[in-house]
């Protein structure tokens, strides 16, 4: 079984208050994702990327249609927590996620409600601190700390549970640019030790790092693909009102200006080194 | 109407153990009209900074001078003051209560003590300002509205008292691309309308080198530079040492330059970029072309 998470003919509706239409938030969505991968699902506010991780891990439960984690279906109530241990979930805003005002006991706190054993526990807890860069600041108060520093800690407390696969929903979209930096190479590694992720987000420069980028428009899957496939539909996903990152923008405008720039350049080091053997 | 700060500093938990020094001798101007910047890493002072510009914090030394007052001194009346000096905080659709969008606007006007009559005016005026349309949105709740449009409405509710400074906090963090692009061009359309002062504090190196006129730098409380984007933006070795980046369409330029193209670098807009790129792989070829014809030349068959 190489997919942890299929989903069949997602369909997700809820009625508006005040009114009596109901809106699909989520409307036919099928996918996999493969073990060990790392996909992006990037599109507008609205267009149902939230609604669509929550159910991954069984936070909402489909309307129609089935979301099967390691082939367990979210709506069985009795795989729930089975569920909820295999996918973490890390959300945008750092302050709402910490619970403890020391670091390691913030960390701790999952592995605690698991009914783990201490000195499991301790273990787990110095693993998924180090894991983040965040061991040496163990025994200071979450509160201290910078945006991304408890961003880390955030991420740590959902790695001391040992999931399989993390879902992050924009973990970075309060952090200042080096907090960014901060929460991108931690995602990184932890795809590297082989932990699934799903990362939303709105700066296309940290879609362009995943394997997988899916685009979200209206509830349904408007691309699917690898970002350099994806990236070379510039006016299709600016349509979308989403951007497209500074290397594939550039790429695009200099073709129109008669630059044979070779299609699916999505890095700048490769448009940079095209460039300046360009003659 | 025009800004003077100078030796500005405030400390923090002042006599305490762990007091912390958040600003520390600030001084700089800005002119009358201006689009002014400040940058700095997260705990540099930014927003310590933009809560002395309307009086919200006192400084423990320093004056700052608004319109020949300076607001620091005793007996200056804040609500003037805050009048004058709108702040737009982060995320300030969170701070959106009223059942509708048009009380919710007039709020401040309101509380100003203005009548019913000229606060109506007032709210229309932002409302328009900010691009939305006034009969399509002001019965509505603020509530149902898109992420972006509540923050155009809680932005709305801070132009409505007519500012004559206006200080933004972060507008943009948090949303998509697109709602990103339009609300920043509704900025700098505000800025043109109304000519007034506009300071921007932003993490986002491109928005602030393609908007402001003058950037201020903040390391740790203190100035560390300050000047035009072109001037600030050269020193991507000092900014990178202050945990700041320069604008990713400079940065590829530089790229560029060190890999052997011949181009300028203090480039912000993408447009700007595509046209240099394409003048210098132009000029480049015209020079090829001319050592061909002197190669031709130097060895005739």
């Amino acid at each position: 079984m190489t997919d942890i998470i299929r989903v069949e003919d997602l369909m997700f509706e809820y009625k508006q208050e005040g009114s009596e239409d109901s809106v699909k938030a989520i409307d036919g969505v099928s996918l996999s994702v493969e073990r060990g991968s790392f996909t992006a699902i990037i599109g507008k506010n609205g267009s149902g990327k939230s609604t669509f991780a929550k159910h991954i891990n069984a936070l909402l439960l489909p309307s129609s249609g089935a979301v099967y984690v390691n082939g367990a279906n979210t709506a069985d109530e009795d795989k729930t927590w089975e569920i909820r241990q295999t996918v973490g979930m890390v959300f945008q805003n750092p302050d709402n996620q910490l619970v403890s005002s020391i670091v390691e006991d913030d960390v701790a706190f999952g592995p605690e409600n698991l009914g783990i054993e201490p000195t499991e526990i301790r273990q787990r807890v110095d693993g998924a601190l180090c894991a983040v860069d965040m061991y040496e600041a163990r025994t200071m108060a979450p509160h201290l700390l910078s945006g991304g520093q408890k961003q880390r800690v955030a991420i740590a407390g959902v790695v001391a549970m040992a999931p399989e696969c993390i879902i992050f929903d924009e973990p970075t979209a309060m952090l200042d640019p080096s907090g960014r930096r901060e929460v991108m190479d931690i995602i990184k590694k932890l795809n590297a030790r082989g932990i699934t992720i799903v990362l939303i987000t709105h700066f296309m420069e940290e879609a362009a790092a995943a394997d997988r980028i899916i685009v979200m428009e209206d509830g349904k899957i408007a691309l699917d693909g690898a970002p350099k496939e994806v990236f070379c539909n510039v006016g299709y996903i600016e349509s979308l009102g989403l951007d497209v990152p500074l290397a594939a923008r550039l790429s695009h405008k200099l073709r129109g200006r008669g630059i044979e720039v070779p299609a699916g350049i999505a890095d700048t080091d490769e448009l940079v080194g095209f460039l300046c053997q360009y003659r | 109407m025009s800004i003077q700060v100078s030796g500005l500093s405030h400390i923090y938990s002042k006599g305490l153990p762990y007091q912390s020094v958040a600003l520390d001798s600030v001084s700089f101007e800005v002119a009358g009209g201006e689009f002014f910047g400040i940058i700095g890493h997260t705990g540099s002072g930014k927003s310590t900074l933009v809560q002395h510009l309307n009086g919200l914090l006192k400084p423990d030394s320093g004056s700052i001078v608004i319109d020949g007052v300076d607001i620091t001194k005793g007996k200056v009346p804040m609500h003037g003051i805050r009048r004058k000096v709108g702040l737009v905080f982060q995320y300030p659709e969170h701070q959106l209560f009223e059942e509708s969008v048009y009380k919710d606007v007039a709020f401040g006007p309101l509380n100003l003590g203005l009548s019913a009559d000229e606060a109506e005016r007032c709210v229309r005026e932002a409302i328009a300002l900010v691009g939305l349309d006034f009969e399509e949105v002001s019965q509505r709740s603020p509530f149902e509205l898109s992420g972006g449009q509540k923050r155009r409405i809680a932005i709305a509710g801070v132009l409505s008292m007519k500012p004559e400074i206006l200080i933004l906090d972060e507008p943009t963090a948090g949303l998509d691309p697109k709602t990103h692009n339009d609300v920043l061009l509704m900025i700098r359309r505000i800025h043109e309308t109304t000519g007034n002062i506009t300071i921007l504090v932003s993490h986002n190196m491109s928005d602030i080198a393609n908007c402001c006129e003058k950037i201020l730098v903040l390391k740790k409380g203190g100035v560390l530079m300050q000047g035009a984007p072109a001037e600030v933006f050269v020193r991507k070795d000092e900014l990178a040492a202050s945990g700041l980046d320069v604008p990713p369409v400079m940065d590829f330029m530089q790229k560029l330059s060190a890999g052997g193209l011949d181009v300028k670098t203090d480039i912000f807009s993408v447009d700007d970029a595509v046209d240099e790129i394409v003048r210098a792989l132009n000029d480049g070829k015209k020079e090829t072309i001319a050592n061909m014809n002197i190669c031709v030349r130097n060895h005739p068959c």
